[in-house]
Protein backbone atom coordinates (compact mmCIF):
# COMPACT_ATOMS: atom_id res chain seq x y z
CA UNK A 1 0.00 0.00 0.00
CA UNK A 2 1.20 3.46 -0.83
CA UNK A 3 0.42 6.63 1.00
CA UNK A 4 1.32 10.16 0.05
CA UNK A 5 4.11 12.04 1.72
CA UNK A 6 3.94 15.78 2.19
CA UNK A 7 7.67 16.41 2.18
CA UNK A 8 8.40 19.97 1.30
CA UNK A 9 11.57 19.15 -0.63
CA UNK A 10 9.78 18.15 -3.81
CA UNK A 11 6.89 19.77 -5.59
CA UNK A 12 5.16 16.47 -6.30
CA UNK A 13 3.94 14.00 -3.68
CA UNK A 14 6.40 11.13 -3.46
CA UNK A 15 5.03 7.66 -2.65
CA UNK A 16 5.98 6.38 0.80
CA UNK A 17 6.34 2.70 1.67
CA UNK A 18 4.46 1.22 4.61
CA UNK A 19 7.70 0.41 6.45
CA UNK A 20 8.72 4.07 6.43
CA UNK A 21 5.68 5.15 8.45
CA UNK A 22 7.45 4.76 11.82
CA UNK A 23 10.07 7.22 10.62
CA UNK A 24 7.37 9.72 9.71
CA UNK A 25 5.79 9.23 13.12
CA UNK A 26 9.17 9.87 14.69
CA UNK A 27 9.50 13.28 13.04
CA UNK A 28 7.27 14.60 15.85
CA UNK A 29 8.74 14.35 19.37
CA UNK A 30 7.22 11.64 21.59
CA UNK A 31 6.22 14.19 24.23
CA UNK A 32 3.78 15.81 21.84
CA UNK A 33 2.01 12.51 21.23
CA UNK A 34 1.78 12.01 24.97
CA UNK A 35 0.31 15.47 25.60
CA UNK A 36 -2.07 15.21 22.68
CA UNK A 37 -3.33 11.75 23.65
CA UNK A 38 -3.73 12.76 27.27
CA UNK A 39 -5.70 15.82 26.18
CA UNK A 40 -7.99 13.67 24.02
CA UNK A 41 -8.38 11.21 26.86
CA UNK A 42 -9.30 13.93 29.35
CA UNK A 43 -11.79 15.42 26.87
CA UNK A 44 -13.37 11.95 26.72
CA UNK A 45 -13.51 11.67 30.51
CA UNK A 46 -15.07 15.13 30.87
CA UNK A 47 -17.61 14.24 28.21
CA UNK A 48 -18.59 11.02 29.97
CA UNK A 49 -19.00 12.84 33.26
CA UNK A 50 -20.98 15.83 32.00
CA UNK A 51 -23.16 14.74 29.07
CA UNK A 52 -26.64 13.31 29.57
CA UNK A 53 -27.33 11.60 26.26
CA UNK A 54 -26.29 7.93 26.36
CA UNK A 55 -25.07 7.99 22.76
CA UNK A 56 -22.84 11.02 23.35
CA UNK A 57 -21.44 9.43 26.51
CA UNK A 58 -20.70 6.40 24.40
CA UNK A 59 -18.94 8.53 21.77
CA UNK A 60 -16.79 10.02 24.52
CA UNK A 61 -15.80 6.51 25.64
CA UNK A 62 -14.78 5.76 22.07
CA UNK A 63 -12.73 8.97 22.07
CA UNK A 64 -10.89 7.70 25.15
CA UNK A 65 -10.15 4.39 23.44
CA UNK A 66 -8.88 6.17 20.34
CA UNK A 67 -6.60 8.39 22.41
CA UNK A 68 -5.14 5.17 23.80
CA UNK A 69 -4.76 3.74 20.29
CA UNK A 70 -2.90 6.81 19.09
CA UNK A 71 -0.53 6.72 22.03
CA UNK A 72 0.08 3.00 21.49
CA UNK A 73 0.97 3.58 17.84
CA UNK A 74 3.37 6.39 18.80
CA UNK A 75 5.11 4.33 21.52
CA UNK A 76 5.28 1.38 19.18
CA UNK A 77 6.95 3.43 16.45
CA UNK A 78 9.42 5.01 18.84
CA UNK A 79 10.41 1.71 20.36
CA UNK A 80 10.42 -0.17 17.01
CA UNK A 81 8.31 -2.79 18.75
CA UNK A 82 5.35 -4.21 16.78
CA UNK A 83 3.47 -5.53 19.80
CA UNK A 84 2.03 -2.08 20.54
CA UNK A 85 0.47 -1.93 17.08
CA UNK A 86 -0.90 -5.44 17.51
CA UNK A 87 -2.58 -4.30 20.69
CA UNK A 88 -4.23 -1.50 18.72
CA UNK A 89 -5.99 -4.14 16.64
CA UNK A 90 -7.15 -5.93 19.77
CA UNK A 91 -8.56 -2.68 21.13
CA UNK A 92 -10.32 -1.91 17.86
CA UNK A 93 -11.88 -5.37 17.71
CA UNK A 94 -13.02 -5.20 21.31
CA UNK A 95 -14.36 -1.67 20.80
CA UNK A 96 -16.37 -2.92 17.84
CA UNK A 97 -17.88 -5.69 19.97
CA UNK A 98 -18.66 -3.13 22.64
CA UNK A 99 -20.39 -0.89 20.10
CA UNK A 100 -22.65 -3.79 19.06
CA UNK A 101 -23.72 -4.53 22.60
CA UNK A 102 -23.89 -0.90 23.66
CA UNK A 103 -26.05 0.30 20.78
CA UNK A 104 -28.34 -2.69 21.29
CA UNK A 105 -28.74 -1.74 24.95
CA UNK A 106 -29.44 1.90 24.03
CA UNK A 107 -32.04 0.84 21.42
CA UNK A 108 -33.68 -1.43 24.00
CA UNK A 109 -33.93 1.48 26.42
CA UNK A 110 -35.24 3.81 23.75
CA UNK A 111 -38.05 1.35 23.03
CA UNK A 112 -39.06 1.35 26.66
CA UNK A 113 -38.78 5.00 27.67
CA UNK A 114 -38.64 6.79 24.27
CA UNK A 115 -35.48 8.64 25.25
CA UNK A 116 -31.75 8.14 25.61
CA UNK A 117 -31.35 10.62 28.45
CA UNK A 118 -29.46 8.82 31.21
CA UNK A 119 -30.98 11.02 33.93
CA UNK A 120 -34.45 9.69 33.22
CA UNK A 121 -33.23 6.30 34.39
CA UNK A 122 -33.31 6.62 38.15
CA UNK A 123 -35.47 3.71 39.21
CA UNK A 124 -32.61 2.01 41.01
CA UNK A 125 -31.71 3.88 44.14
CA UNK A 126 -32.22 3.52 47.81
CA UNK B 1 -5.89 -24.02 27.64
CA UNK B 2 -8.11 -26.99 26.78
CA UNK B 3 -10.71 -25.55 29.13
CA UNK B 4 -10.78 -22.31 27.11
CA UNK B 5 -11.24 -24.19 23.84
CA UNK B 6 -13.85 -26.51 25.33
CA UNK B 7 -15.83 -23.66 26.88
CA UNK B 8 -15.91 -21.71 23.61
CA UNK B 9 -16.90 -24.81 21.63
CA UNK B 10 -19.54 -25.88 24.12
CA UNK B 11 -20.99 -22.36 24.12
CA UNK B 12 -21.48 -22.54 20.36
CA UNK B 13 -22.98 -26.05 20.60
CA UNK B 14 -25.36 -24.74 23.25
CA UNK B 15 -26.47 -21.95 20.91
CA UNK B 16 -27.31 -24.45 18.19
CA UNK B 17 -29.17 -26.75 20.58
CA UNK B 18 -31.37 -23.72 21.19
CA UNK B 19 -32.95 -24.34 17.77
CA UNK B 20 -34.67 -27.45 19.14
CA UNK B 21 -38.34 -27.02 20.04
CA UNK B 22 -37.97 -28.21 23.62
CA UNK B 23 -35.97 -26.39 26.27
CA UNK B 24 -35.69 -29.47 28.44
CA UNK B 25 -32.35 -30.69 27.14
CA UNK B 26 -30.54 -27.36 27.56
CA UNK B 27 -29.98 -27.39 31.31
CA UNK B 28 -28.70 -30.99 31.57
CA UNK B 29 -26.49 -30.35 28.55
CA UNK B 30 -25.00 -27.16 30.00
CA UNK B 31 -24.37 -28.91 33.32
CA UNK B 32 -22.70 -31.79 31.51
CA UNK B 33 -20.48 -29.41 29.55
CA UNK B 34 -19.40 -27.62 32.70
CA UNK B 35 -18.68 -30.91 34.46
CA UNK B 36 -16.52 -31.97 31.51
CA UNK B 37 -14.64 -28.65 31.59
CA UNK B 38 -14.16 -29.01 35.34
CA UNK B 39 -12.66 -32.47 34.90
CA UNK B 40 -10.46 -31.53 31.96
CA UNK B 41 -9.22 -28.47 33.83
CA UNK B 42 -8.12 -30.64 36.74
CA UNK B 43 -5.94 -32.71 34.39
CA UNK B 44 -3.59 -29.71 34.09
CA UNK B 45 -2.84 -29.81 37.81
CA UNK B 46 0.94 -29.81 38.44
CA UNK B 47 1.52 -29.54 34.72
CA UNK B 48 2.57 -25.93 34.04
CA UNK B 49 2.48 -25.00 30.37
CA UNK B 50 2.72 -21.81 28.36
CA UNK B 51 0.73 -21.13 25.22
CA UNK B 52 0.70 -18.62 22.36
CA UNK B 53 4.24 -17.36 22.64
CA UNK B 54 4.06 -17.11 26.41
CA UNK B 55 0.84 -15.10 26.45
CA UNK B 56 -1.07 -17.57 28.61
CA UNK B 57 0.35 -19.76 31.34
CA UNK B 58 -1.71 -22.54 32.87
CA UNK B 59 -0.16 -23.18 36.26
CA UNK B 60 -1.62 -24.44 39.52
CA UNK B 61 -2.84 -20.96 40.38
CA UNK B 62 -4.82 -20.74 37.13
CA UNK B 63 -6.14 -24.28 37.47
CA UNK B 64 -7.31 -23.70 41.04
CA UNK B 65 -9.18 -20.49 40.25
CA UNK B 66 -10.61 -21.91 37.01
CA UNK B 67 -11.86 -24.79 39.16
CA UNK B 68 -13.66 -22.45 41.56
CA UNK B 69 -15.22 -20.45 38.74
CA UNK B 70 -16.42 -23.48 36.77
CA UNK B 71 -17.76 -25.04 39.95
CA UNK B 72 -19.59 -21.81 40.82
CA UNK B 73 -21.23 -21.72 37.41
CA UNK B 74 -22.12 -25.38 37.78
CA UNK B 75 -23.86 -24.60 41.06
CA UNK B 76 -25.55 -21.43 39.75
CA UNK B 77 -27.10 -23.02 36.65
CA UNK B 78 -29.63 -25.29 38.47
CA UNK B 79 -31.35 -22.14 39.76
CA UNK B 80 -32.23 -21.32 36.14
CA UNK B 81 -34.90 -24.02 36.27
CA UNK B 82 -37.64 -21.43 36.36
CA UNK B 83 -36.58 -20.25 32.91
CA UNK B 84 -36.89 -23.85 31.71
CA UNK B 85 -40.36 -24.18 33.20
CA UNK B 86 -41.49 -20.84 31.76
CA UNK B 87 -40.19 -22.10 28.39
CA UNK B 88 -38.05 -18.98 27.99
CA UNK B 89 -37.17 -18.42 24.33
CA UNK B 90 -33.67 -17.13 25.07
CA UNK B 91 -32.47 -19.80 27.47
CA UNK B 92 -29.88 -21.21 25.06
CA UNK B 93 -28.38 -17.73 24.65
CA UNK B 94 -28.17 -17.25 28.40
CA UNK B 95 -26.25 -20.49 28.86
CA UNK B 96 -24.02 -19.73 25.88
CA UNK B 97 -23.29 -16.25 27.26
CA UNK B 98 -22.38 -17.70 30.65
CA UNK B 99 -20.03 -20.21 28.99
CA UNK B 100 -18.46 -17.48 26.84
CA UNK B 101 -17.93 -15.20 29.80
CA UNK B 102 -16.23 -18.08 31.59
CA UNK B 103 -13.73 -18.10 28.72
CA UNK B 104 -12.86 -14.53 29.62
CA UNK B 105 -12.64 -15.41 33.30
CA UNK B 106 -10.23 -18.27 32.59
CA UNK B 107 -8.09 -15.95 30.45
CA UNK B 108 -8.00 -13.45 33.31
CA UNK B 109 -6.58 -15.94 35.79
CA UNK B 110 -4.05 -17.46 33.41
CA UNK B 111 -2.71 -14.39 31.60
CA UNK B 112 0.99 -13.81 31.19
CA UNK B 113 0.64 -10.81 28.95
CA UNK B 114 -1.36 -7.66 29.67
CA UNK B 115 -3.05 -7.97 26.27
CA UNK B 116 -4.60 -11.24 27.43
CA UNK B 117 -5.70 -9.62 30.69
CA UNK B 118 -7.47 -6.90 28.73
CA UNK B 119 -9.09 -9.30 26.26
CA UNK B 120 -10.19 -11.57 29.12
CA UNK B 121 -11.76 -8.70 31.06
CA UNK B 122 -13.60 -7.58 27.95
CA UNK B 123 -14.90 -11.05 27.02
CA UNK B 124 -16.18 -11.39 30.56
CA UNK B 125 -17.68 -7.89 30.72
CA UNK B 126 -19.36 -7.78 27.32
CA UNK B 127 -21.22 -11.01 28.07
CA UNK B 128 -22.25 -9.58 31.41
CA UNK B 129 -23.56 -6.35 29.83
CA UNK B 130 -25.90 -8.49 27.75
CA UNK B 131 -26.99 -10.67 30.65
CA UNK B 132 -27.58 -7.64 32.89
CA UNK B 133 -30.17 -6.42 30.39
CA UNK B 134 -31.58 -9.85 29.59
CA UNK B 135 -34.98 -8.97 31.05
CA UNK B 136 -35.78 -6.72 28.11
CA UNK B 137 -39.25 -5.59 29.21
CA UNK B 138 -38.16 -4.62 32.72
CA UNK B 139 -37.06 -1.01 32.97
CA UNK B 140 -34.91 -1.82 36.00
CA UNK B 141 -33.01 -4.46 34.09
CA UNK B 142 -32.57 -1.95 31.25
CA UNK B 143 -31.22 0.63 33.63
CA UNK B 144 -28.83 -1.89 35.18
CA UNK B 145 -27.53 -2.85 31.73
CA UNK B 146 -27.00 0.77 30.69
CA UNK B 147 -25.25 1.72 33.92
CA UNK B 148 -23.06 -1.36 33.86
CA UNK B 149 -22.24 -0.88 30.21
CA UNK B 150 -21.42 2.84 30.32
CA UNK B 151 -19.41 2.62 33.52
CA UNK B 152 -17.73 -0.62 32.46
CA UNK B 153 -16.55 0.70 29.11
CA UNK B 154 -15.47 3.98 30.74
CA UNK B 155 -13.25 2.13 33.20
CA UNK B 156 -12.01 -0.15 30.44
CA UNK B 157 -10.71 2.99 28.77
CA UNK B 158 -9.00 4.01 32.00
CA UNK B 159 -7.44 0.57 32.43
CA UNK B 160 -6.16 0.75 28.86
CA UNK B 161 -4.60 4.15 29.42
CA UNK B 162 -2.73 2.70 32.40
CA UNK B 163 -1.57 -0.28 30.36
CA UNK B 164 -0.31 2.02 27.60
CA UNK B 165 1.62 4.25 30.00
CA UNK B 166 3.29 1.19 31.51
CA UNK B 167 4.06 -0.02 28.00
CA UNK B 168 5.57 3.34 27.15
CA UNK B 169 7.80 3.17 30.21
CA UNK B 170 8.88 -0.48 29.93
CA UNK B 171 8.43 -1.31 26.24
CA UNK B 172 6.69 -4.63 26.80
CA UNK B 173 3.32 -6.16 27.62
CA UNK B 174 4.72 -9.32 29.16
CA UNK B 175 4.32 -9.13 32.92
CA UNK B 176 7.58 -10.84 33.79
CA UNK B 177 9.44 -8.48 31.45
CA UNK B 178 7.60 -5.54 33.03
CA UNK B 179 8.77 -6.87 36.37
CA UNK B 180 12.35 -7.13 35.11
CA UNK B 181 12.26 -3.59 33.71
CA UNK B 182 11.56 -2.13 37.16
CA UNK B 183 14.75 -3.45 38.67
CA UNK B 184 16.68 -1.04 36.48
CA UNK B 185 18.19 1.87 38.34
CA UNK B 186 15.60 4.51 37.47
CA UNK B 187 12.65 2.14 37.31
CA UNK B 188 10.77 3.60 40.23
CA UNK B 189 11.55 7.22 39.45
CA UNK B 190 9.77 7.05 36.14
CA UNK B 191 6.64 9.20 36.48
CA UNK B 192 4.98 7.65 33.46
CA UNK B 193 5.40 4.18 34.89
CA UNK B 194 4.00 5.18 38.30
CA UNK B 195 1.03 6.94 36.72
CA UNK B 196 0.34 3.93 34.53
CA UNK B 197 0.47 1.55 37.47
CA UNK B 198 -1.91 3.64 39.56
CA UNK B 199 -4.34 4.09 36.66
CA UNK B 200 -4.32 0.32 36.05
CA UNK B 201 -5.15 -0.21 39.73
CA UNK B 202 -8.14 2.12 39.32
CA UNK B 203 -9.32 0.16 36.28
CA UNK B 204 -9.14 -3.22 38.00
CA UNK B 205 -10.59 -1.90 41.27
CA UNK B 206 -13.70 -1.01 39.32
CA UNK B 207 -14.06 -4.57 38.05
CA UNK B 208 -13.91 -6.04 41.55
CA UNK B 209 -16.15 -3.19 42.83
CA UNK B 210 -13.72 -1.82 45.39
CA UNK B 211 -14.58 1.58 46.86
CA UNK B 212 -14.42 4.39 45.71
CA UNK B 213 -15.18 2.71 42.39
CA UNK B 214 -18.08 0.67 43.77
CA UNK B 215 -20.98 3.06 43.03
CA UNK B 216 -22.34 0.96 40.17
CA UNK B 217 -22.52 -2.27 42.19
CA UNK B 218 -25.77 -1.87 44.18
CA UNK B 219 -27.73 -0.52 41.23
CA UNK B 220 -26.50 -3.08 38.74
CA UNK B 221 -26.89 -6.00 41.15
CA UNK B 222 -30.41 -4.93 42.01
CA UNK B 223 -31.61 -4.46 38.44
CA UNK B 224 -30.01 -7.56 36.94
CA UNK B 225 -32.06 -10.80 37.03
CA UNK B 226 -30.99 -12.62 40.19
CA UNK B 227 -29.57 -15.62 38.36
CA UNK B 228 -26.99 -13.42 36.67
CA UNK B 229 -26.40 -11.33 39.76
CA UNK B 230 -25.13 -14.43 41.49
CA UNK B 231 -22.79 -15.05 38.56
CA UNK B 232 -21.58 -11.44 38.68
CA UNK B 233 -20.93 -11.45 42.39
CA UNK B 234 -19.05 -14.75 42.36
CA UNK B 235 -17.30 -15.52 39.08
CA UNK B 236 -16.67 -11.95 37.94
CA UNK B 237 -15.37 -10.87 41.32
CA UNK B 238 -13.19 -13.94 41.87
CA UNK B 239 -11.68 -13.62 38.41
CA UNK B 240 -11.01 -9.94 39.04
CA UNK B 241 -9.29 -10.49 42.37
CA UNK B 242 -7.26 -13.44 41.09
CA UNK B 243 -6.12 -11.40 38.08
CA UNK B 244 -5.32 -8.43 40.31
CA UNK B 245 -3.17 -10.57 42.60
CA UNK B 246 -1.39 -12.23 39.71
CA UNK B 247 -0.69 -8.86 38.09
CA UNK B 248 0.74 -7.46 41.30
CA UNK B 249 2.88 -10.50 42.15
CA UNK B 250 4.22 -11.25 38.70
CA UNK B 251 4.35 -7.74 37.30
CA UNK B 252 4.67 -5.11 39.98
CA UNK B 253 6.26 -6.74 43.01
CA UNK B 254 9.26 -4.42 42.67
CA UNK B 255 7.01 -1.33 42.87
CA UNK B 256 5.46 -2.47 46.14
CA UNK B 257 6.26 0.90 47.72
CA UNK B 258 4.22 2.70 45.07
CA UNK B 259 0.99 0.73 45.14
CA UNK B 260 0.96 -0.38 48.77
CA UNK B 261 -0.38 2.93 50.24
CA UNK B 262 -2.94 3.21 47.43
CA UNK B 263 -4.27 -0.27 48.04
CA UNK B 264 -4.36 0.26 51.81
CA UNK B 265 -6.59 3.30 51.24
CA UNK B 266 -8.79 1.40 48.77
CA UNK B 267 -9.10 -1.54 51.15
CA UNK B 268 -10.07 0.54 54.17
CA UNK B 269 -12.62 2.50 52.14
CA UNK B 270 -14.04 -0.71 50.65
CA UNK B 271 -14.45 -2.35 54.06
CA UNK B 272 -16.11 0.72 55.55
CA UNK B 273 -18.39 1.53 52.62
CA UNK B 274 -19.43 -2.10 52.10
CA UNK B 275 -20.28 -2.85 55.69
CA UNK B 276 -21.83 0.49 56.64
CA UNK B 277 -23.73 0.69 53.35
CA UNK B 278 -25.27 -2.74 53.89
CA UNK B 279 -26.62 -1.78 57.31
CA UNK B 280 -29.07 0.80 55.97
CA UNK B 281 -30.53 -1.31 53.14
CA UNK B 282 -34.14 -2.51 53.09
CA UNK B 283 -33.77 -4.60 49.97
CA UNK B 284 -32.07 -7.98 50.45
CA UNK B 285 -30.53 -7.91 46.99
CA UNK B 286 -28.98 -4.50 47.63
CA UNK B 287 -27.79 -5.71 51.02
CA UNK B 288 -26.07 -8.64 49.29
CA UNK B 289 -24.56 -6.20 46.78
CA UNK B 290 -23.02 -4.12 49.58
CA UNK B 291 -21.94 -7.34 51.27
CA UNK B 292 -20.13 -8.30 48.07
CA UNK B 293 -18.34 -4.94 48.20
CA UNK B 294 -17.23 -5.63 51.76
CA UNK B 295 -16.00 -9.10 50.77
CA UNK B 296 -13.95 -7.48 48.01
CA UNK B 297 -12.36 -5.55 50.87
CA UNK B 298 -11.43 -8.74 52.75
CA UNK B 299 -10.05 -10.24 49.53
CA UNK B 300 -7.97 -7.11 48.98
CA UNK B 301 -6.64 -7.46 52.51
CA UNK B 302 -4.96 -10.74 51.65
CA UNK B 303 -3.65 -9.08 48.49
CA UNK B 304 -1.92 -6.32 50.41
CA UNK B 305 -0.51 -8.84 52.89
CA UNK B 306 1.55 -9.88 49.85
CA UNK B 307 3.40 -12.87 51.28
CA UNK B 308 3.59 -16.57 50.54
CA UNK B 309 0.26 -17.20 52.27
CA UNK B 310 -1.65 -14.68 50.16
CA UNK B 311 -2.57 -16.87 47.21
CA UNK B 312 -3.81 -19.69 49.43
CA UNK B 313 -5.88 -17.30 51.52
CA UNK B 314 -7.38 -15.62 48.45
CA UNK B 315 -8.20 -19.07 47.09
CA UNK B 316 -9.90 -20.26 50.25
CA UNK B 317 -11.75 -16.98 50.72
CA UNK B 318 -13.02 -17.12 47.14
CA UNK B 319 -14.23 -20.67 47.65
CA UNK B 320 -16.04 -19.89 50.90
CA UNK B 321 -17.47 -16.66 49.49
CA UNK B 322 -18.66 -18.35 46.28
CA UNK B 323 -20.48 -21.22 48.01
CA UNK B 324 -22.22 -18.94 50.52
CA UNK B 325 -23.16 -16.31 47.94
CA UNK B 326 -24.58 -18.82 45.47
CA UNK B 327 -26.81 -20.31 48.15
CA UNK B 328 -27.94 -16.86 49.30
CA UNK B 329 -28.78 -15.64 45.80
CA UNK B 330 -30.41 -18.98 44.95
CA UNK B 331 -32.78 -18.80 47.90
CA UNK B 332 -33.34 -15.10 47.24
CA UNK B 333 -34.33 -15.85 43.66
CA UNK B 334 -36.82 -18.53 44.68
CA UNK B 335 -38.33 -16.32 47.37
CA UNK B 336 -38.51 -13.06 45.41
CA UNK B 337 -39.93 -14.61 42.25
CA UNK B 338 -42.71 -16.45 44.08
CA UNK B 339 -43.47 -13.91 46.79
CA UNK B 340 -42.87 -10.83 44.65
CA UNK B 341 -41.06 -9.01 47.46
CA UNK B 342 -37.34 -8.21 47.57
CA UNK B 343 -37.24 -6.60 51.02
CA UNK B 344 -36.47 -8.35 54.29
CA UNK B 345 -40.21 -8.82 54.86
CA UNK B 346 -40.26 -11.17 51.89
CA UNK B 347 -38.41 -13.70 54.02
CA UNK B 348 -40.97 -13.60 56.83
CA UNK B 349 -41.83 -17.00 58.21
CA UNK B 350 -39.68 -18.91 55.74
CA UNK B 351 -38.47 -21.08 58.61
CA UNK B 352 -42.04 -22.37 59.04
CA UNK B 353 -43.04 -22.70 55.41
CA UNK B 354 -39.75 -23.92 53.90
CA UNK B 355 -37.38 -25.26 56.57
CA UNK B 356 -34.83 -26.37 53.97
CA UNK B 357 -34.58 -22.99 52.22
CA UNK B 358 -34.41 -21.22 55.57
CA UNK B 359 -31.65 -23.54 56.77
CA UNK B 360 -29.58 -23.12 53.60
CA UNK B 361 -30.01 -19.34 53.79
CA UNK B 362 -29.04 -19.32 57.48
CA UNK B 363 -25.87 -21.31 56.88
CA UNK B 364 -24.87 -19.06 54.00
CA UNK B 365 -25.53 -15.93 56.08
CA UNK B 366 -23.48 -17.37 58.95
CA UNK B 367 -20.69 -18.16 56.51
CA UNK B 368 -20.75 -14.67 55.00
CA UNK B 369 -20.70 -13.18 58.50
CA UNK B 370 -17.75 -15.41 59.44
CA UNK B 371 -19.28 -17.44 62.30
CA UNK B 372 -17.22 -20.50 63.35
CA UNK B 373 -18.03 -23.94 61.93
CA UNK B 374 -18.74 -22.42 58.55
CA UNK B 375 -16.26 -21.89 55.73
CA UNK B 376 -16.49 -18.11 56.10
CA UNK B 377 -14.87 -18.21 59.53
CA UNK B 378 -11.72 -19.95 58.35
CA UNK B 379 -11.65 -17.79 55.22
CA UNK B 380 -11.47 -14.66 57.37
CA UNK B 381 -9.07 -16.41 59.74
CA UNK B 382 -6.60 -17.20 56.95
CA UNK B 383 -6.82 -13.67 55.58
CA UNK B 384 -6.12 -12.14 58.98
CA UNK B 385 -3.33 -14.65 59.66
CA UNK B 386 -1.61 -13.80 56.39
CA UNK B 387 -1.86 -10.05 56.99
CA UNK B 388 -0.60 -10.34 60.58
CA UNK B 389 2.79 -11.49 59.31
CA UNK B 390 3.31 -7.78 58.78
CA UNK B 391 3.03 -6.45 62.36
CA UNK B 392 2.52 -2.85 61.18
CA UNK B 393 -0.87 -3.78 59.78
CA UNK B 394 -2.36 -4.78 63.13
CA UNK B 395 -4.69 -1.78 63.00
CA UNK B 396 -6.15 -2.97 59.71
CA UNK B 397 -7.04 -6.34 61.22
CA UNK B 398 -8.68 -4.62 64.20
CA UNK B 399 -10.71 -2.44 61.84
CA UNK B 400 -11.69 -5.45 59.73
CA UNK B 401 -12.82 -7.43 62.79
CA UNK B 402 -14.94 -4.51 64.02
CA UNK B 403 -16.53 -4.17 60.58
CA UNK B 404 -17.06 -7.94 60.37
CA UNK B 405 -19.08 -7.70 63.57
CA UNK B 406 -21.13 -4.93 61.94
CA UNK B 407 -21.74 -7.50 59.21
CA UNK B 408 -23.35 -9.89 61.68
CA UNK B 409 -26.08 -7.29 62.24
CA UNK B 410 -27.28 -7.10 58.65
CA UNK B 411 -26.86 -10.77 57.86
CA UNK B 412 -28.93 -11.68 60.90
CA UNK B 413 -31.77 -9.39 59.80
CA UNK B 414 -32.56 -12.08 57.20
CA UNK B 415 -32.29 -14.90 59.75
CA UNK B 416 -34.55 -13.04 62.20
CA UNK B 417 -37.16 -12.42 59.50
CA UNK B 418 -37.13 -16.10 58.57
CA UNK B 419 -37.45 -17.59 62.04
CA UNK B 420 -39.02 -14.95 64.29
CA UNK B 421 -41.56 -13.23 62.05
CA UNK B 422 -44.95 -14.80 61.21
CA UNK B 423 -45.45 -15.84 57.61
CA UNK B 424 -48.67 -13.85 57.29
CA UNK B 425 -50.19 -14.26 53.85
CA UNK B 426 -47.12 -15.88 52.38
CA UNK B 427 -47.52 -19.54 51.52
CA UNK B 428 -44.98 -22.21 50.88
CA UNK B 429 -42.34 -21.46 48.25
CA UNK B 430 -42.33 -24.18 45.60
CA UNK B 431 -38.93 -25.84 45.20
CA UNK B 432 -38.11 -28.68 42.84
CA UNK B 433 -36.20 -31.71 44.07
CA UNK B 434 -33.18 -30.86 41.94
CA UNK B 435 -32.82 -27.34 43.33
CA UNK B 436 -33.25 -28.69 46.88
CA UNK B 437 -30.48 -31.19 46.22
CA UNK B 438 -28.15 -28.44 44.96
CA UNK B 439 -28.92 -26.27 47.99
CA UNK B 440 -28.18 -29.18 50.32
CA UNK B 441 -24.94 -29.83 48.44
CA UNK B 442 -23.82 -26.19 48.76
CA UNK B 443 -24.72 -26.14 52.44
CA UNK B 444 -22.79 -29.34 53.07
CA UNK B 445 -19.79 -27.85 51.27
CA UNK B 446 -19.96 -24.72 53.42
CA UNK B 447 -20.08 -26.72 56.64
CA UNK B 448 -17.45 -29.19 55.42
CA UNK B 449 -14.93 -26.43 54.70
CA UNK B 450 -15.80 -24.93 58.06
CA UNK B 451 -14.99 -28.14 59.90
CA UNK B 452 -12.08 -29.34 57.81
CA UNK B 453 -10.56 -26.30 56.09
CA UNK B 454 -7.29 -28.19 55.54
CA UNK B 455 -8.99 -29.99 52.64
CA UNK B 456 -8.60 -26.89 50.51
CA UNK B 457 -6.42 -24.39 52.34
CA UNK B 458 -3.06 -25.96 51.54
CA UNK B 459 -3.41 -26.90 47.91
CA UNK B 460 -1.83 -23.74 46.50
Amino acid sequence: MLILDYKLTSNTFSPLQMNQIPEVIRTIPLDYYLYFSTALFVIGIVGVLTRRNAIIIFMCVELMLNAVNLLLAAFSAYRSDPSGQVFVFFIMAVAAAEVCVGLAIIVMIYRNIRSTDVQLLNYLKW
Amino acid sequence: MTSIILLAGFGIINLFVGFLKSNRILLPLALLFLAVVFGVNMLSWNDTQSYFNNMLTIDNYAVAFTGIMVLSTLLILPFSQRYVEANDQNLAEYYAMLLFSLVGAVMMVSFENVIMLFVGIEILSISMYVLAGSDKKSIRSNEAALKYFLMGSFFTGILLFGIVLVYGATGTFNISEISAAQTDADGLQNTMFTMGLLIMIIGISFKISAAPFHFWTPDVYEGTPTLFTSFMSTVVKIAGVAAFYKLMVAGFAASYAVWFPTLIAITVLTLVVGNIGAVVQHNVKRMLAYSSISHAGYLLMSLIAFNERSDASIFFYSLAYATATIAAFGVLQLVTVQRGEESFQGFNGLGKTNPLLAFAMTISMLSLAGIPLTAGFFAKFFVFASILENADLMWLVVLAVILASVGIYYYFKVVIAMYLQPAGDYGRVKVTGFVSFVLIFITVLTILFGIAPALMSDIL
